[in-house]
């Protein structure tokens, strides 16, 4: 099962390296990573995409919950949340790829924000499916290099994940 | 008033009421150890190697429940530490080791003597930090010691550099500390309590499994008194050994890979296991699939929410401190419980066990290793320290030497380290000076840590080693007699030194005993006339002796090998 865990964790140097060293030391899986600090600069918030069985996910968010900097765990995929996810794609934009490649931008609802002769630089925001679609979608010859954040995401409504 | 950053940290000791540390200078740590000179509240212990400060710090806080304090210096200082963080880590032992760090301004730069502290130790502590700024060292060990002593205990490295035990601040120890991200749970939850009794009341085929958990939190009392209330049987698991009287009526021994058969199989045919600060892990239950095979409730109790359903399903988790868990148990309980009739005819089966006699041997022309555990446990009336190294000598000596106390078994059981058995006696006697202390080992794992044979000189600590020798890495050779048709590869030493000459070398006592007869009058001489010596006994035992009962690597609990068998 697809997983999103929210960690809040102390800023702390060495925080990240906490993390990460927990799940390559027992073997959990992270597809995607994301940490910045939030409008509480002592606190920093992570967001790990992972995989894993009922049991795995319970002791992953245990084992978390026992690094003495993390201050709060939740599995956001367990109730209503939303997530995004942020993609800049440069592609190849000559010729008639140029016209092609802004309609291709504007179905998906992305926003060309570096342009040159030969080349665009899209971006693009949503659920990662609509970024991989968008990728299909885009003759490979053209696109010259991707960067994702990795998921982010937050509870709906009333949930809540603050100290 | 202001002071140096390496007056704060003798200043933090003091106020923590250390009165040991154990440990090893170099340039890190020069300013510490000069503050340390100019005081004499706290001792040090100089060891020879620094592998052995922290096995030493672990075995004080094992004997004494107070947490215990090593002092390195930067680079190779701290990576000697090592496997002594590991194997205090997997055991649960509160440490708080004190590490010395290049200067902060040549950090990065691959400084004389620089490793990187808190990368190298992270995966084996429960926390670590590295200090930064003299006006948090204060809080920092408090920190330490808070992070090492609560929830699960664990060891804590506090890594600072050098420039940093210079500077001058004024110091002030807090009083209390409040962490937003650590609250450990103590209390157990009382509606999952209630559950508990509910299901040990319904018990028909009940046991009760207490580990490490179980020393600890000095529970043990607690437990003992819980166990009569109920009428069940108790195992303990090998970190368990002292939690509960091994000479009372209702202990069925051991549990495990070499756990008496009358104690696996009452764990494997139980349906109701009360499983008290134990993870049931690998060298526990064997085969989690056999060990499922049968349907049981489990209640487990245990500071720690992730060793709950971690390898077996748990149907009542009780999260909290063991020793707060069983005073709400027993007060539940009353003076009216009621313990299923059915459980009489448990003990018959346990007692048709029992009859088996699992633990029997033939003591013939050799010595058998079995044999001289027992002798020693005779001679030393049951009440001796008994430090282990790794192999069979520890598997013999948690069989056959009789744990009525909590405190007095102390061996690697998580990492399995050989070679901390004698620094293992040194951290016993800082402790508990008085008493009296065996170092249970063979001739492979102590010479893994021999060179504490000079600390032991230095300090006057009269630690009996009692070295079963029998020329092999037993544990090893066993294995591979049986599982790898009697290849011997490298499991068997030869230029052994002469341990009698390698102890007077040292300025001790050393003893070589060949025959069954001389075994007891040789513990006796040990303990009476020389029982302020450090005597080295070299018993020359059966060179082919094995452990048993056994549990193969992937059987299932009740797959035992016994003696008998063969």
């Amino acid at each position: 099962m697809r997983h999103i865990i929210s960690i809040l964790i102390e800023n702390e140097s060495g925080a990240l390296s906490r993390v990460a060293g927990l799940f390559s030391a027992r073997g959990y899986n992270i597809e995607t990573l994301t940490v910045a600090p939030t409008e509480d600069p002592s606190l920093s918030r992570m967001t790990i995409l992972t995989w894993g069985s009922d049991e795995v996910l319970e002791q992953i968010t245990k084992q978390l919950n026992k690094l003495i900097d993390v201050v709060k765990v939740v599995d956001l995929s367990e109730a209503a949340h939303v997530e995004r996810e942020l993609m800049l794609i440069k592609v190849r934009a000559t010729g008639k790829d140029r016209e092609e490649m802004k309609r291709m931008a504007d179905i998906f609802r992305g926003r060309i924000i570096d342009v040159t002769e030969s080349t665009y630089v899209i971006e693009l925001t949503g659920a990662g499916s609509k970024l991989d679609s968008f990728i299909a979608a885009l003759d490979a010859g053209l696109i010259l290099e991707t960067v994702r954040t990795g998921v982010c995401g937050i509870g709906r409504g009333d949930r809540i994940l603050k100290v | 008033m202001m002071i140096s950053g390496a007056e704060i940290v003798i200043r933090c000791l003091q106020e923590e009421k250390v009165d040991c540390v154990f440990g090893y200078p170099g340039g890190s740590v020069l300013h510490i150890y000069d503050a340390l000179f100019k005081q004499d509240q706290i001792k040090h212990v100089l060891v020879r190697h620094e592998q052995a400060a922290v096995h030493a710090a672990d075995a004080f806080s094992r004997s004494s429940q107070k947490v215990g304090v090593a002092l390195v210096t930067s680079g190779p200082g701290v990576t000697n530490t090592v496997t002594g963080i590991a194997t205090a880590y997997m055991d649960s032992i509160p440490m708080v080791v004190l590490t010395g760090q290049v200067p902060s301004f040549y950090i990065g730069q691959d400084a004389f003597q620089e490793c990187d502290t808190v990368g190298i130790t992270r995966p084996c502590v429960k926390h670590n930090f590295l200090v930064k700024d003299v006006k948090d060292l204060a809080l920092t060990i408090k920190k330490a010691f808070h992070i090492a002593a609560t929830g699960r205990p664990g060891p804590v490295v506090v890594d600072i550099p050098k420039d940093i035990t210079a500077q001058m601040c004024e110091f002030e120890y807090p009083k209390s500390i409040q962490m937003r991200s650590y609250n450990p749970v103590v209390k157990g939850h009382l509606g999952q309590i209630k559950k508990a009794v509910q299901i040990l009341k319904e018990a028909k085929r009940p046991i009760i499994y207490a580990g490490g958990g179980a020393i600890l939190s000095d529970a043990a009392d607690k437990l003992t008194q819980l166990a009569h209330k109920l009428k069940f049987p108790v195992t303990n698991t090998l970190m368990g050994l002292g939690s509960y009287p091994a000479t009372d009526k209702q202990f069925v021994g051991m549990l495990g890979m070499h756990g008496t058969f009358e104690a696996n199989n009452a764990m494997h045919y139980s349906d109701v296991i009360l499983a008290v600060g134990a993870r049931f892990d690998d060298r526990v239950i064997g085969n989690p699939e056999h060990f499922g095979e049968e349907k049981r409730r489990v209640i487990h109790i245990d500071i720690d929410p992730s060793s709950i359903s971690k390898r077996v399903k748990v149907d009542v988790p009780i999260v909290g401190n063991v020793a707060d868990v069983i005073d709400e148990l027993l007060k539940l309980i009353g003076s009216d419980f009621k313990t299923d009739p059915d459980v009489d005819n448990w003990w018959k089966q346990i007692d048709e066990w029992r009859s088996r006699d699992s633990l029997r041997y033939k003591q013939g022309e050799h010595i058998m290793p079995q044999f001289v555990m027992e002798k020693l446990y005779e001679v030393t009336r049951g009440d001796a320290f008994i430090t282990s190294d790794v192999g069979q000598h520890q598997m013999f000596a948690a069989q056959y030497y009789k744990f009525d106390k909590p405190r007095r078994w102390i061996n690697s059981g998580g990492l399995g380290t050989m070679g901390v058995g004698l620094p293992y006696g040194m951290g016993v006697l800082m402790a508990n000076p008085d008493a009296q202390v065996a170092c249970v080992t063979g001739e492979g794992s102590i010479q893994m840590c021999i060179q504490e044979l000079s600390t032991c000189k230095q300090y006057g600590f009269p630690i009996k080693i009692i070295n079963l020798n029998n020329g092999m890495l037993g544990m090893v050779r066993q294995w591979q007699e049986m599982f790898y048709s009697k290849r011997y590869s490298q499991s068997y030493v030869t230029s052994l030194p002469d341990f009698v000459k390698l102890a007077e070398a040292y300025g001790h006592v050393g003893m070589k005993i060949e025959r069954p007869e001389d075994v007891e009058p040789a513990l006796r001489k040990a303990f009476t006339e020389h029982k302020n010596d450090l005597v080295f006994m070299d018993f020359i035992i059966d060179p082919v002796a094995n452990v048993f009962p056994m549990v193969a690597a992937g059987k299932g609990l009740t797959e035992m090998i016994l003696a008998e068998d063969l």
